[in-house]
C-alpha cells in the first residue's frame, strides 16, 4: 500500500475528511441562525409565548450544531500550519490575515452574543436580546465572508506577487487580494446555499410535526416560513451560480474544461449528465452545444481551451475566451469533478420539485394527511446537504493539482517535518472521535425536534389575558 | 530602525498580548474542568461549575484561535515550524478542546451519555493545560530547526526545509519542558479554583471547597515556579545567545512574586474577587517571562553539542540552526500594517463585547436557578 507512506496523499485525505465533517454542520448553523434571528423578531413584535418558544426551539437546535461546527472548525485552522508547512510558508503574508480577522471580527461577535442568547433571556431587555440574536447570524456570516476570501484566493489569486526567489507570494494590494476575481460570487452563492439547507431543514421539521400530527400548529408555521425563504433563496441561486460558473470560465480553464468534460478546444457545451472515460480521454453526455459558452460571454461560439490542450503546459490562452493570458498546466480528476457539478445542478432542479411539494401540501388541506409527500418533506434537507457537498467538491477538487492556482502545487504544499505514521495515527483519532460527536449530535438533535417547542405556562397565563383585554 | 521592523515588534507584542489574554480568560475555565471531578460532588453542583463557564467559554476560547491566526498573518514561517514540528502534541490539543467544547453543550441535555461527556469535559480540560506549558517550556529553551543546505532528511522521507523541527517527538518531552507543564496545569488549576469561589454562593459547600483548592494551590504554584526557576538558572539560560529582552524576564518575575503575595494576602482575607483579580498576576508574569526571554526570538534554534537542551537529537542534526526571530520570519509591511489596522477595528469591539457579557453575567450563581445547561 504505497498510498499509506505517501505524506500528500494522507495530508489531503485528512483535510478532506475533516473538513466535509467540519462543512456539515457550519452550512446547518448559519441557515439555522437566521431562523432565530427571524423567529425573535417576530416574537418581539408579536410578545406571543409561542413564537418565544419557536426562538427557543431553533436557538437549541442553533446551538447544539454550532458547537461542532465551531470545535471542528479549530481543526482546520490549525492544519494550516500542522499539516500544510510550506503553504502556510508560501502564502503567509496573504492567507493568514483573514484567518485572523475572521477570529476577530466575527468569532468573537458570535460565541459572545451566543452566550447572551442562550444565558441572558431574562437579565437583559428584550430589545438587546433581539440585536443578540442578530449578532449571532452576523457573527456567522461574517466569518464566512473572511473563509470565502481566504479560499478565493487560493483559486483567483490577486493583488500579490512572488519573491525573487519564488518562496513565498508577498500581498502588494490588499483590497485586489481580498476581492480578487472570485469573492463577491463565491460568496453569494455559498452563503445563498446555505440559508437554502436552514429553510430546507425548517421545512422538514415542519412536516414531522404535521406527519405525527403533534405541535401541528408550530408545523405549519415552520413550513410556511422554510417554503417563504427557501423559494426565494432557491430563486436567487440562479444568478449567483451563473457568476460564480462566469468566473471559472474566465480564470481557471482546466476546472472549467474538467466540469463539463471537455477534451478538445472548442465552443463549450452544457452538459445534463454523462459520464467521462479519463483514460480515452473521452465523455459522452447528453448535451446542449454551446449554452456555457453562451452563458459565459454571450457567445455560442466563443472558443476554450479542452483538457488535452491544459494538461501540459503552460499554455498561452490569448487566443481563447478565457480571460486569464495563460496556465502553466494540471488538470483535475475528470470525472470525479464532472459528476459533482452536474449532481449539485441536478439537485438545484430537485430543490424546486421539493419546493412545490412543500407548497400544495400548505395550502392543501387534503395533503396534510399524505404520508408519501410528508415523508418526501421530512428528507428534503438532504437535498441541498448533498448539493452543497458536491458544490465544494468542484470547487476543491476542479482546482487540482494546484493548492493556489497556478502558483503552488499541493504535492509541494506538505509538512516534511510530519511522518506518514504520525497522519495515519490522526486520521484514525478523528474518524473515531467524529463518528462519536456525530452519533451524539444526531441523538440530541433528533429528541430537540420530536420534544418540539414548549411554551412555557408562565409565559402563557398573563399574555393570555393581556391578548383577550386587548381586544384580539 | 525601519518602519518594517517597528511593526515586527509589535506585532511580537500584540501576539503576546493575545496569548496573555487566552491564558487569563481561557485559563479559569480549563482549571474549572480540571477541577470539575473533584470539587462538584452531585448533579446539582457539576451543573453549577458548568453554569459558571458556560456562557463565557466559547468567547474565552476565540482568543487561542485569534493568537494562531495573528501568528499564521505575522510570522507565517514560525506558525508553520510550530505547528508542524509540535504536530502529535498540538493535535492532542485539538482533540482535548473539540471533546471540551461539545461536553459543555452537550452534558446538560444528553442525559444518557452525561458520565462519557463529563469525563470527556475533564480529559478535554487536562490535555490543552499540560501541552500548553510543555509547548512554552520547550520554546524558551530552543528546538532543533534545520537550517538552510543542512540536508536533513526527516522521518516523512522528505528533506527538511530551512526552519522545520528536526527533533522528533521524544525530544520535546524534557525535563525542563515537562517543569513547565505542570507550573502551567497548577496555575490552571489555581485560576479555576479562584473563579468557582467568586462564582458560588458564600457558604455553600462547593464554596468551601473552592477557597480550599485555591489556597493549597496557590502554594504549589509558587513552589512550582521556583522550582522552574531553578532549573533555568541551571540548565537553560547558560545556553542563552541572542536573547536580547532578559532584562523584562526578571522585571516580569518580580510582578510574578509580587502579585503572587497580594493574591496570597486576599486569599488568606476570603476577599473572592480580589483574590481572583490579583491572581491574575501569575499568568501576567509568566507570558512576560515567555516573551522577554524569547525576544526577538520566536521559535529559538537549540545551540547544540554545546548548549546540551536538545536531548534526542536525528542523526545529522546537530547543528545550529537559524533561530526563527521577528526579523528574519516577519510577514511583509504591508501585511503587517493591514493586520494593524484590522486590530485597530477590532480589538475594542472584542473589549466591548467582553465588558457586556461579564456585565451580564456578573455576581454569584443562584444554584437552584431553573436553567437547563
Amino acid at each position: 500500500m504505497e498510498l499509506l507512506t505517501d505524506v500528500a496523499f494522507l495530508s489531503r485525505l485528512q483535510f478532506a475528511l475533516t473538513v466535509i465533517f467540519h462543512f456539515l454542520f457550519v452550512p446547518l448553523s448559519i441557515g439555522l441562525g437566521l431562523f432565530v434571528a427571524v423567529s425573535e423578531t417576530r416574537y418581539y413584535r408579536s410578545k406571543d409565548p409561542k413564537d418565544k418558544a419557536a426562538t427557543k426551539f431553533w436557538a437549541k437546535l442553533f446551538t447544539t450544531t454550532f458547537i461542532i461546527g465551531v470545535a471542528t472548525g479549530i481543526t482546520m485552522e490549525f492544519s494550516f500550519g500542522t499539516n500544510w508547512a510550506n503553504y502556510s510558508r508560501f502564502v503567509g503574508d496573504i492567507f493568514g490575515a483573514p484567518l485572523a480577522a475572521e477570529a476577530l471580527l466575527a468569532f468573537f461577535l458570535e460565541s459572545v452574543f451566543l452566550g447572551i442568547v442562550l444565558f441572558a433571556r431574562e437579565k437583559i431587555s428584550a430589545k438587546l436580546y433581539l440585536v443578540s440574536a442578530w449578532l449571532v447570524w452576523i457573527g456567522s456570516a461574517l466569518s464566512a465572508l473572511w473563509i470565502l476570501i481566504a479560499n478565493s484566493w487560493m483559486q483567483t489569486p490577486a493583488g500579490y506577487a512572488v519573491v525573487p526567489d519564488g518562496s513565498k507570494a508577498e500581498i502588494t494590494d490588499f483590497w485586489a487580494a481580498a476581492l480578487n476575481p472570485s469573492t463577491v460570487a463565491r460568496y453569494l452563492h455559498t452563503v445563498d446555499s446555505l440559508l437554502i439547507l436552514g429553510s430546507f431543514v425548517v421545512i422538514a421539521v415542519g412536516a414531522y410535526y404535521l406527519l405525527r400530527k403533534k405541535n401541528i400548529d408550530f408545523g405549519k408555521k415552520f413550513l410556511k416560513m422554510g417554503l417563504v425563504v427557501g423559494s426565494i433563496t432557491v430563486v436567487a441561486m440562479l444568478p449567483f451560480a451563473h457568476m460564480q460558473a462566469v468566473v471559472v470560465a474566465e480564470e481557471q480553464p482546466a476546472k472549467l474544461a474538467a466540469m463539463e468534460g471537455q477534451w478538445e478546444d472548442g465552443p463549450a457545451d452544457m452538459a445534463f449528465f454523462g459520464w467521462v472515460d479519463e483514460a480515452n480521454g473521452t465523455t459522452t453526455a447528453l448535451t446542449l452545444p454551446g449554452l456555457t459558452s453562451w452563458l459565459a460571454t454571450g457567445d455560442a461560439n466563443a472558443i476554450y481551451p479542452g483538457l488535452n490542450t491544459v494538461e501540459n503546459g503552460p499554455v498561452d490562452l490569448s487566443a481563447y475566451a478565457s480571460k486569464v493570458d495563460s496556465y502553466p498546466g494540471g488538470i483535475p480528476p475528470v470525472n470525479l469533478t464532472f459528476q459533482a457539478y452536474h449532481i449539485m445542478i441536478i439537485l438545484w432542479g430537485a430543490m424546486i420539485l421539493w419546493l412545490i411539494f412543500g407548497w400544495l401540501v400548505l395550502k392543501k388541506e387534503t395533503l396534510q394527511k399524505n404520508k408519501f409527500l410528508l415523508y418526501l418533506l421530512v428528507f428534503a434537507p438532504l437535498v441541498p446537504f448533498i448539493a452543497i457537498q458536491a458544490g465544494w467538491m468542484v470547487a476543491e477538487i476542479g482546482r487540482q493539482p494546484w493548492v493556489v492556482y497556478g502558483l503552488l502545487l499541493t504535492d509541494d504544499a506538505i509538512s516534511y517535518a510530519v511522518s506518514s505514521v504520525e497522519i495515519l495515527i490522526t486520521i484514525v483519532l478523528f474518524v473515531v472521535f467524529y463518528l462519536i460527536l456525530f452519533v451524539g449530535w444526531l441523538r440530541i438533535v433528533l429528541k430537540q425536534i420530536k420534544v418540539g417547542p414548549i411554551v412555557e405556562e408562565a409565559d402563557a397565563a398573563p399574555k393570555v389575558t393581556a391578548a383577550a383585554e386587548g381586544g384580539e | 530602525m525601519d518602519a518594517h521592523a517597528i511593526l515586527e515588534i509589535i506585532w511580537f507584542l500584540l501576539i503576546a498580548v493575545l496569548i496573555l489574554g487566552y491564558f487569563i480568560l481561557d485559563g479559569f475555565d480549563l482549571g474549572a474542568g480540571l477541577l470539575y471531578p473533584f470539587i462538584a460532588k452531585d448533579e446539582k453542583e457539576k451543573k453549577f461549575v458548568r453554569r459558571a463557564i458556560g456562557p463565557l467559554w466559547d468567547g474565552n476560547e476565540v482568543w487561542l484561535l485569534t493568537a494562531g491566526g495573528a501568528l499564521f498573518a505575522a510570522f507565517a514561517p514560525a506558525y508553520a515550524t510550530s505547528f508542524s514540528g509540535f504536530y502529535l502534541a498540538i493535535m492532542l490539543v485539538l482533540f482535548g478542546l473539540i471533546f471540551r467544547a461539545i461536553a459543555l453543550e452537550f452534558r446538560g441535555i444528553d442525559k444518557k451519555w452525561s458520565k462519557f461527556w463529563d469525563a470527556a469535559f475533564f480529559v478535554g480540560s487536562f490535555l490543552p493545560a499540560l501541552l500548553f506549558g510543555a509547548a512554552i517550556g520547550n520554546i524558551i529553551e530552543g528546538v532543533a530547526l534545520a537550517g538552510a543546505g543542512d540536508n536533513i532528511v526527516l522521518a516523512s522521507g522528505f528533506t527538511a526545509v530551512a526552519g522545520d523541527y528536526v527533533g522528533g517527538f521524544f525530544s520535546l518531552l524534557n525535563p525542563f519542558a515537562l517543569l513547565c507543564a505542570v507550573l502551567g496545569l497548577v496555575t490552571f488549576v489555581t485560576l479555576g479554583a479562584a473563579w468557582i469561589a467568586l462564582k458560588a454562593p458564600v457558604g455553600s459547600a462547593i464554596h468551601q471547597r473552592a477557597v480550599k483548592a485555591r489556597s493549597i494551590f496557590n502554594i504549589i504554584e509558587i513552589l512550582c515556579f521556583a522550582l522552574v526557576s531553578v532549573f533555568f538558572f541551571l540548565f537553560v539560560l547558560p545556553t542563552f545567545e541572542g536573547r536580547d529582552g532578559m532584562l523584562f524576564a526578571y522585571v516580569f518575575a518580580v510582578v510574578l512574586v509580587v502579585g503572587w503575595i497580594v493574591a496570597r494576602l486576599f486569599i488568606n482575607k476570603g476577599n473572592d474577587l480580589l483574590a481572583f483579580i490579583t491572581g491574575n498576576a501569575v499568568p501576567v508574569g509568566l507570558v512576560g517571562i515567555t516573551a522577554a526571554s524569547l525576544f526577538p526570538n520566536l521559535i529559538p534554534a537549540a545551540d547544540n553539542p554545546e548548549g546540551a537542551i536538545t536531548y534526542f537529537l536525528l542523526p545529522g542534526a546537530d547543528i545550529v540552526a537559524d533561530s526563527l526571530t521577528i526579523f528574519n520570519s516577519g510577514n511583509s509591511e504591508l501585511c503587517l500594517t493591514a493586520m494593524l489596522i484590522i486590530t485597530c477595528i477590532g480589538l475594542p469591539l472584542v473589549l466591548a463585547y467582553h465588558v457586556i457579557i461579564y456585565r451580564t453575567f456578573r455576581g454569584r450563581i443562584d444554584m437552584d436557578e431553573q436553567i437547563e445547561y
